[in-house]
């Protein structure tokens, strides 16, 4: 067994582009879930905007990929909007159903023949539209150590995504313990109590989505760019649903819980995936258990398994405090 | 400044008949009715609440008394009806509206903010607060002085209503008694004027009953404005200055206590159709 190469992967995948991708899009969900109790089935949906919004723009329309990050963030809150409005004053539940419907739509349309000349149909889109942003990359020879390993392009997207990241968080720390945080946990609570107390609970609720939905939206910038493409199908129900579990994972309303929570899901996947794949390859898993092709399945469901156990030992996530999980139930 | 020693310091000791007029009304409603299906839950033609007076509501379970409530601060429209708090009209004003007018209520069943602490309970009532701006919250010197102000004012109501030591604790580790307690205080961080509290003594032990009955009498030396909603007639009987009876979804009869009490259509309202509602107290 190859036990550096297994670490190289893992490390890689722990600190990877898709840690990043997850950690913004659970970040997204943590303002909506965590601190505002608002259930969005759909963040799938914005962070498909987001990555569309970088690549039609440049490609199509010949714009500056800086334009096309501010014509994202515009998209998302013009969607959060269209989302927001007919909903929010609504039970909860009602928010539930309508962004699961919106992350489709949002879907089929793309990948819809209408809008195969600028979407670019269910094959979406693949250029050079990150150019000028790649052009900035000063590490265009990628680091390759022993335990860590990254291309030119994949170094310079890790390297910003978490200054990105960490700059959201920090500025999502403050705003979650000012007065303005507390309306929202509030809310959470009981909309109605907030609402005796003088507050306008729509319009933070409101506020939620479109912040929440922005941050999925800079998950979908680093998607498309990190990949040079935009695909459809990736921006399905499963996106956010994976997105819910590394949030999950790390605790709900607590500000670091998406950074760790998408490091462990990374990590734990590629891990298992790596380990599975040398014990077959060395023949220490034997041909009749598993296969070499089989890996990719078993993988998910020792994955699952792992959550499994991890909620009924953990229910409240790595960061959660259980006792306050315990007082959501007796609410 | 009025007398606000007892009853007798309001002119309301004359009519006891259903939508008297009252010297000077905070609050005056007008046909207001509000069905559901085909239950008419609240028939009130017309209802006048003294400025700086203890009203009380009563009725037997069922009577529309939190159905009014819900109307009057804006938590649910009526089909017809006008009404207006200090000269100004409500209908179709939302609660939050009619919380920064100053009239603020509670809830029958206790809303606390369950994994809020006390304090932040609390701190959540106080009115225009800077920090709760989506784009100052990002900036907390701006805000952070007035939050400490705040907190001064809650820390000293808390200390008022024993609930001190428990600021730092959830809300949800309070007994029932507190959060009724707790929610009262936080009302009051609104600085409202009339305050109404929706069966405010409901599952509260003795002990704090008796302080949450001072510190509603104190909301009238403060001059507010308190209707409440209780089924407790000793408690209605020593704290109210005016009591208002509803049944079936109308006002059957006001008055001061003691003439309302005595009155047969009161006594015919609870003891007649309604058996489990005890007129004299609630824990026997
Ligand atoms: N949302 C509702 N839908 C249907 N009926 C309701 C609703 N709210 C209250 N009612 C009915 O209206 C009547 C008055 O209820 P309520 O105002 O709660 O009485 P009270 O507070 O005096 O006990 C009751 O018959 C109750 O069943
Ligand atoms: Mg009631």
């Amino acid at each position: 067994m190859d036990f550096l190469f297994v670490i190289q992967q893992t490390l890689s995948a722990t600190l990877g582009v898709n840690a990043i991708i997850f950690a913004l899009a659970a970040i997204g969900l943590n303002m909506h879930f965590g601190y505002t109790g608002l259930l969005n089935f759909g963040q799938a949906g914005f962070l498909a905007i987001g990555a569309y919004s970088v690549a039609v723009p440049v490609i199509s329309f010949g714009l500056s990929l800086w334009v096309a990050f501010l014509i994202g963030i515009f998209n998302s809150i013009i969607f959060a909007l269209l989302l927001g409005v007919p909903t929010l004053r609504l039970r909860a539940d009602y928010l539930a159903i309508v962004t699961i419907a919106f992350a489709e739509i949002v879907r089929q349309v793309a990948r819809s023949a209408t809008f195969n000349d600028s979407l670019g149909g269910s094959d979406g889109i693949t250029g050079k539209f990150g150019k000028e942003f790649f052009d900035l990359n000063p590490f265009k020879g990628g680091l390759a150590i022993p335990i860590l390993r990254f291309n030119g392009n994949d170094l310079w997207v890790v390297i910003t995504g978490w200054i990105l990241v960490a700059i959201i968080t920090f500025i999502m720390w403050i705003m979650v313990n000012s007065p303005w945080g507390r309306v929202m946990r509030a809310i959470r609570e009981d909309e109605d109590a907030v609402r005796s107390l003088g507050k306008n609970v729509y319009l933070y609720k409101m506020q939620s989505l479109i912040i929440g939905g922005a941050i999925g939206s800079i998950a979908g910038f680093v998607y498309a760019l990190s990949r040079q493409s935009v695909q459809p199908d990736n921006y399905g129900t499963a996106l956010t649903f994976f997105a819910y579990t590394v949030l999950i994972l790390g605790g709900a309303a607590r500000v670091f819980a998406p950074i760790v929570g998408a490091m462990i899901f990374w990590f734990l996947i590629v891990f298992i995936e790596q380990i599975l794949r040398e014990g077959v390859s060395s023949n220490l898993i034997p041909d009749w258990l598993i296969g070499v092709n089989q890996v990719g399945q078993i993988r998910f469901m020792l994955m699952g398994l792992g959550l499994m156990l991890l909620m009924i030992f953990r229910p409240q996530g790595i960061f959660g405090d259980k006792k306050e999980l315990a007082l959501d139930a007796r609410a | 400044m009025q007398e606000h020693n007892s009853g007798a310091g309001f002119a309301l000791t004359s009519a006891q008949t259903p939508g008297s007029t009252k010297p000077d009304p905070i609050l005056i409603a007008d046909n207001i009715v509000r069905q559901f299906g085909g239950l008419t839950a609240v028939n009130v033609n017309h209802l006048e609440i003294q400025r700086g007076s203890i009203t009380a509501l009563i009725g037997p379970n069922g009577a529309g008394k939190t159905t009014f409530f819900n109307l009057l601060t804006g938590y649910d429209s009526p089909n017809s009806g006008t009404w207006s708090f200090n000269g100004k009209a409500l209908n179709g004003i939302p609660p939050h509206k009619v919380a920064r007018l100053g009239m603020v209520r509670t809830f029958q069943l206790t809303k606390a903010l369950y994994r809020l602490t006390v304090l932040e309970n609390m701190l959540l009532g106080a009115k225009q607060q800077k920090g709760e701006s989506v784009l100052l919250s990002v900036f907390p010197w701006i805000w952070r002085a007035q939050e400490e102000a705040i907190r001064v004012k809650a820390v000293s109501i808390l200390k008022n209503f024993k609930l001190i030591d428990k600021q730092d604790d959830f809300a949800a580790a309070l007994s029932g008694g507190q959060r009724k307690l707790l929610e009262m205080a936080r009302a009051l961080m609104v600085e409202p004027e009339m305050v109404m509290l929706d069966e405010p003594m409901a599952g509260v032990n003795p002990a704090l009953k008796q302080s949450l009955l001072e510190h509603i009498k104190e909301l009238r030396n403060e001059g507010k404005t308190v209707l409440f909603v209780e089924h407790d007639m000793d408690m209605v009987h020593e704290i109210s200055d005016w009591v208002i009876v509803m049944a079936q979804g109308e006002i059957i009869a006001e008055g001061t206590p003691s003439t309302v009490m005595g009155n047969a259509q009161v006594i015919e309202a609870y003891l007649g159709a309604h058996h489990d509602a005890d007129l004299s107290s609630e824990e026997a």
